[in-house]
């Protein structure tokens, strides 16, 4: 569209280069160039060495913990999204608005409280702890507690995008569906969920991630104990306070890795599913 | 000191919208540009507006060379199907944006652009109302707001398209009346478009039947019912009557 | 049984065709109270343990008063660099046509993918004194890490998207009519692009850097690496909260909770009202 005289919706030749150096630029120095300097101090001695840390069992045993910890948490925020927004976008009753504002709260809190909390209640001066410690259990400084606050954090994701997502889509569908004599249970899993399933999977692919890669409020119960309580994301930390660069940046490219392949699924869904998942992601 | 269009040409891609558009309207004339749907109305209004761009041929206005002016240098006041008022600013602002955005040396005092936009409101029969957000109007009242704010440059000519498109019927109606009356008063070269025949008719000096980027039939509202001179224009003409 | 109340039930019926009301409702409060709620009551009721003199005490300390403004005053910049740079992105995306932009559109994201422990330790060896800006950014006399800059450049880095993805659709969906009416009243594209644009983007420019905010505020993981720590001068509240509880001081740790957790409350408020400002606009 070089051609021509310049519509007037248009920006001058010269501002469009600028700002578009300029977006580019920021994008560039700000995100492309930290990810790219983690896989290359990763590789900074070479791929044996980078492979020799991953292959380490503190680091293997932080992957299996970090996998069970997602195994848990991202299917039990599934279903929970799946039940609010079930229960907020087919039915009518008070309180609807708050619940909608406060189910995002965790987004809004500091991972750290979001850990504090849980030691506060099950730490050893926390209201449950002298209970937990005759009863010999121990969730801080453990799994339970670790799963817990990956909880919290990853609360909203996958509710956030079925609400818009169901709410558009109304309710007749399952009315018709009930009227043709239908059960709950049928009418979830063969007219709710085919309609929603891109949307569930998006939620589940960014719920994923951010429980895979949660640090803040996993750092608060996890205790640190390497080979045990450490997760991936921790596990880099204590690497990396360790002076061994290379191994923290090789565990933390497999972290980048993962990044990069969410934001693959995320960006083919949007363009793939546009209609299909929440209205919020159509641009 | 009349408009000239010659031969105006304009393809999207390949697809050919105006196919050698020619008219001439005198000073002060209200030319009506009637057609289906797609037969390029809009796309020539916007030429003369200067917000698309012509292929081919040339527009000659009170001796300016029309199409090499950029559309803030033409001050055509253009008036948006769906007026296009600006939802932050109140109606009042919205009708001072024109003079406000003048080079200073050019630009009123704040003192006149109020007086002169008073002046307008009271022209549009909306006094009063200056204080008030778009979003707090009937349809006919933002149509009028946009009519305000385009007559505020004091522009050299008018273009309005379809500017009652959204409106019902007795809106448009009324609207119609005093639209004719103030063209009588300003005498201002206005360019009409319109889907609405009997709008045409009742309101122009000058009916152009476009179709597939072409003027079928240019002449009096009289002459083009009682002479059809194509098919087509006959055909379009009997299926609006009945 | 009269026959009133059978036509009530009917009418009962009739409003809610859709089974699970009870089951999905009382799992949702359920699962929200025993995951979020309650928890979160805890950390409100733990401060007053020692009075509200005891909480004063601490929440007037030195170091907790420095780390605060400190993770509020970063937070606050970074926002608005993320405001002005965050529009530049958002417009050249939606606007411009170029090759590779659905790959920067992607990248954009990239701060929400990343963990922020991978990102923290990135920047930080991007910005150490020997690192790859580090060093040329020295020369030029300009510090980096272990000072509040680093604290800033990590937020800057967390909160880009937020700015760029409330602003997209808005833009996407702006119609090009309001800039060609300015353009016939005479206006300038400069001052199309500040008297009309810029004014009508405002409440999702300022709901997208709010955003970039509040989770900048509680941001931890990508700040501490870079940030060096060092207390009073680039120690941010959150980690304070973290050697509070090391330090077994669960009363000191979830005073500093608690007002990170008021914040978040007016945050949620601020991007009410900011939805009903431009939601009036309409
Ligand atoms: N920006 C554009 N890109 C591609 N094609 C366009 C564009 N604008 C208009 N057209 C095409 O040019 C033709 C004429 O369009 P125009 O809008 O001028 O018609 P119109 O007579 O105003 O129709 P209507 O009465 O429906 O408003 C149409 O076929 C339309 O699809
Ligand atoms: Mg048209």
């Amino acid at each position: 569209m070089s051609r021509g005289p310049r519509r007037s919706t248009e920006d001058h030749p010269l501002l469009r280069v600028t700002l578009g150096v300029v977006a580019v630029g920021f994008i560039g120095l700000f995100l492309v160039l930290p990810l790219t300097m983690v896989f290359s101090e990763a590789l900074s001695r070479g791929l044996a060495a980078a492979l020799a840390a991953i292959e380490d069992p503190d680091a293997l045993a932080a992957v299996r913990l970090t996998g069970i910890v997602a195994a848990v948490a991202v299917p039990l925020n599934a279903v929970f999204g799946i039940a609010a927004s079930w229960a907020i976008t087919k039915f009518d009753f008070c309180g609807k608005g708050l619940l909608t504002t406060l189910i995002d709260l965790p987004f809004s809190v500091s991972p750290v409280v979001s850990g504090l909390i849980y030691v506060l209640i099950f730490g050893l001066q926390g209201w449950l702890g002298a209970t937990l410690r005759d009863w010999d259990f121990k969730v801080i400084f453990a799994l339970p507690g670790i799963v817990l606050a990956t909880m919290f954090v990853t609360f909203p994701f996958v509710a956030r995008e079925l609400i818009p997502l169901m709410a558009d889509q109304g309710r007749e569908e399952e009315e018709a569906a009930a009227s043709l004599g239908a059960s709950g249970l049928q009418t979830l899993l063969r007219v709710t969920l085919p309609n929603i399933k891109w949307g569930l999977l998006y939620g589940v692919l960014l719920c994923n991630a951010r429980a895979m890669g949660e640090f803040g409020a996993v750092s608060v119960v996890s205790g640190h104990i390497r080979g045990l309580t450490n997760t991936m994301p921790l596990h880099v930390e204590v690497l990396y306070n360790d002076y061994q660069f290379v191994g923290a940046f090789a565990v933390a490219s497999l972290l980048a890795l993962l990044a990069i392949v969410t934001l693959f699924l995320k960006s083919f869904l949007e363009w793939r599913y546009a209609d299909e998942i929440a209205a919020t992601h159509r641009h | 000191m009349s408009l000239v269009v010659e031969s105006i040409a304009k393809r999207f891609e390949r697809f050919p919208a105006l196919n050698g558009v020619s008219f001439t309207a005198p000073q002060g004339a209200f030319v009506a540009l009637l057609g289906p749907s797609g037969s390029g109305k809009t796309t020539l209004l916007r030429i003369l507006g200067g917000l698309e761009f012509s292929d081919e041929g040339s527009v000659h206005f009170d001796d300016l060379n029309w199409l090499s002016l950029p559309a803030r240098e033409r001050r055509a006041g253009f008036v948006f199907q769906n007026y296009a008022l600006f939802r932050h600013m109140t109606v009042a602002q919205n009708i001072a944006f024109g003079l406000s955005v003048r080079p200073r040396r050019n630009r009123p005092t704040r003192h006149a652009i109020a007086k002169r936009v008073e002046e307008l409101l009271a022209l549009v029969q909306l006094d009063g109302l200056g204080k008030r957000y778009p979003s707090q109007l009937s349809g006919g009242q933002r149509q009028r707001v946009a009519l305000a704010r385009a007559l505020a440059i004091e522009p050299r000519m008018l273009l309005l398209d379809e500017p009652f498109g959204a409106l019902d019927a007795k809106v448009r109606k009324e609207l119609r009346g005093w639209l004719r009356a103030l063209h009588e008063r300003l005498g201002l070269t206005t360019i009409f478009v319109t889907h609405d025949q009997e709008e045409a008719f009742a309101l122009a000096d000058l009916v152009a039947i476009m179709n597939k980027g072409k003027i079928e039939q240019y002449g009096t509202p009289e002459d083009v019912r009682s002479a059809p001179k194509t098919r087509f224009v006959a055909e379009f003409l009997d299926s609006a009557a009945v | 049984m009269s026959a009133s109340s059978g036509s009530l039930a009917s009418r009962w019926r009739n409003a809610n065709v859709l089974p699970g009301f009870g089951l999905s409702l009382g799992f949702t409060l359920f699962y929200f109270s025993a995951v979020v709620l309650i928890p979160l009551a805890a950390l409100v009721i733990r401060p007053w343990s020692l009075g509200f003199e005891g909480f004063w005490h601490i929440l007037t300390d030195h170091r907790v008063v420095a780390a605060l403004r400190l993770s509020f005053g970063a937070a606050a910049i970074a926002a608005a660099i993320n405001a002005v740079f965050g529009l530049i992105v958002a417009w050249v995306l939606v606007r411009y046509r170029f090759p590779g932009k659905r790959i920067l559109d992607a990248v954009v994201d990239l701060p929400f993918a990343l963990p922020t422990a991978v990102a923290g330790i990135a920047l930080s060896t991007l910005y150490a004194p020997q690192g790859w800006l580090g060093e040329p950014l020295s020369h030029l006399g300009l510090k980096i890490s272990y000072t509040p800059f680093g604290v800033i450049v990590a937020l800057t880095f967390i909160g880009l998207p937020f700015v760029v993805r409330t602003l997209q659709p808005v833009l996407a969906d702006l119609s090009l009519d309001s800039e060609e009416a300015a353009a016939t009243l005479g206006a300038t594209r400069a001052q199309t692009m500040i008297r009309v644009i810029l004014p009508m983007l405002l409440p999702s420019l300022l709901t997208g850097a709010t955003l970039a905010f509040a989770r900048a505020v509680g941001e931890y993981g990508s700040v501490i690496f870079i940030a060096g720590n060092l207390p009073a001068v680039s120690e941010i509240a959150p980690l304070l909260i973290v050697i509070k509880l090391e330090q077994f001081d669960y009363a000191g740790a979830a005073a500093i909770g608690v007002i990170m957790l008021a914040a978040s409350f007016v945050f949620i408020l601020a991007l009410n009202l900011l939805q009903q400002w431009a939601g009036a606009r309409r």
